[in-house]
Formats: C-alpha cells, structure tokens, sequence
C-alpha cells in the first residue's frame, strides 16, 4: 500500500464528502437553476480530486469544459426557455418511481460494497510504482496527457473532430426555426 | 486512494442514477447524466495510476463527447419546448401506446 500523508488523506475525504453532499442536494432540488449550481459544485470537487490523483490537466480541462462550457449551456438553455423558477408541483416521480430508484441504488451500492470486501488490488501496479510522477518530471502535466494523445490514440482523435463537426451541424439543424426551413 | 476513489465514483454514479429515475424534468435529468459521466472519469483518473496514461486521455474524449451530447441533446429540448411548451415528461408522451 501507498502511504499518504494525513493532510493528503483529510483533503481527499473532505472534497468527496463535498461532492456526495452536493450531488445529493442538486438532485433532489426542484428548481433547475439551484440544481445546475449544486452540480458545478460537485465538478468543483471532483477537479480537486483529480489534483490529488497526479491528473493536474485534467482537472483544468473538468473546470474549464465541465464547469465552464457545458454548465454555462445548460444555464443558457434554462434561461432561454423561463424555466429558472421551480414549478408549483414537483416533478419528483411517485411512490413506484421511487421505490424503483431505491431498488436500483441499493443493488448498486451492494455491489460495491461485495467489490471492497473482494478487495481491491491497489498495491499492484501495472506500469511501475510512481509512473505518473515520473512522467510529470518528464513531459510536465500538459505533454505526459498529450504524448499518448497524439501518438496512440491520434486516430481517435481525428475521429472526434468529426464526431464535433456532426455535434454542430445537428445543433444548428434541430434549433432552427420551423420557418426558416421551408426555403 | 484507489478504493476511496472507485467508491466515491460509485456512489456519484448511484446518484446520477437515481435522479434519472425520479426526476421529470428534462433539463434536470439531462444534468444528471452529466453527473454519472463525471463519476465514470473519476474512475478513468483513478485507475491512470496503475495502468498507465490511457485513462487520462479517455478522459478528454469522454469530455468531448459529453460536450457534444449536450450541444444536441439541449437543441432537441428546445424544439420539444417549442412544439408543447414544456420541458416536464408527463407531456411529452407521444409515442406511449
């Protein structure tokens, strides 16, 4: 096993109590706007976790994408539609729906909790202990993300440039006016 | 941290999860999804430590994808709300038989 420092491990339950707390809050609040803000809250946290886990650039990328872009949508859209105050009846489903989502959490929740006994092997590494420190010192936190990226993986990065390109064109055409597509 | 990290993004999921299942409004539940997709990174970055740097990298695309997602998922919400003027499911039933 690894050995964290007792500041490491403090922070690190502390972010995810964090993002528990808020995620709980953000499904259960009515209006969408508070849920949305609750939610970048939890990215928030989880960026902090991925700084603990040697993840420095992705933790950018969660806080400028995440939190930054794809919340700053869905804000957009609420606003765009008036839907910023919660209804007068909640939308929350009834008894069987939720009954079902209980079931459903339950039987997940067991299952973790059957994997954590198993337990997990953490002290086998694959790729040699401090790996991603070592790759850190060498590429610095942007490269050792963008060596495999443009190497193994560059098909696949050109495969989502096109997937982004279908993504806009697909935008543009269903947010067009009923009007304006007669011409 | 590997256990803390994998039960921390199973518990998010379950919560993604859930509010999928109870909630109606069409924003909110798109929003959840958000959530579990962030819970299944947690887990890339998580495991990234011992399997090396694909993880992290997975991350980025899962990002874009969800990226995209939302770009189109938010259109067809706009045009449902523009045919009935409501984003809850109890309206939007048309295809129940």
């Amino acid at each position: 096993m690894d050995n964290y420092g007792l500041f490491y491990q403090f922070h690190f339950y502390l972010f995810g109590i964090i993002a528990i707390v808020a995620a709980v809050t953000f499904v259960t609040r009515r209006s969408p706007v508070a849920a949305a803000m609750w939610l970048v809250v939890t990215m928030f946290c989880l960026a902090a976790e991925y700084v603990m886990l040697d993840a420095q650039f992705i933790a950018a990328m969660q806080v400028l994408l995440y939190a930054g872009a794809i919340m700053v949508i869905f804000l957009f859209v609420i606003m765009l539609l008036n839907l910023g105050e919660a209804s007068d009846v909640t939308d929350i489903r009834g008894v069987w729906g939720k009954l079902l989502a209980g079931f459903v959490g339950l039987v997940l929740l067991a299952e973790v909790g059957i994997l954590t006994r198993t337990g997990i092997p953490s002290g086998q590494y694959v790729v040699g202990r401090d790996y991603l420190g070592q790759q850190l010192a060498k590429y610095g936190a942007v490269g050792a993300v963008a060596r495999p990226l443009y190497r193994d993986y560059s098909l696949a990065f050109e495969l989502t440039s096109v997937l982004l390109l279908v993504a806009i064109a697909g935008a543009v055409i269903l947010g067009r006016k009923e009007s304006s597509s007669a011409r | 941290m590997l256990a803390e990290s994998l039960g921390l993004s199973a518990i998010l999921f379950v919560i993604g999860v859930i509010g999928v299942l109870t909630r109606r409004n069409a924003i909110i539940i798109f929003m959840c999804v958000e959530l579990m997709l962030n819970a299944v990174n947690l887990t890339f970055v998580a495991l990234s430590r011992y399997y090396g740097m694909g993880g992290q990298v997975f991350v980025l695309f899962v990002m874009t994808v969800a990226a995209a997602e939302a770009a189109v998922g938010l259109a067809i919400i706009i045009s449902i709300f523009r045919h009935k003027q409501t984003v809850d499911l109890r309206n939007i039933n048309v295809l129940k038989g």
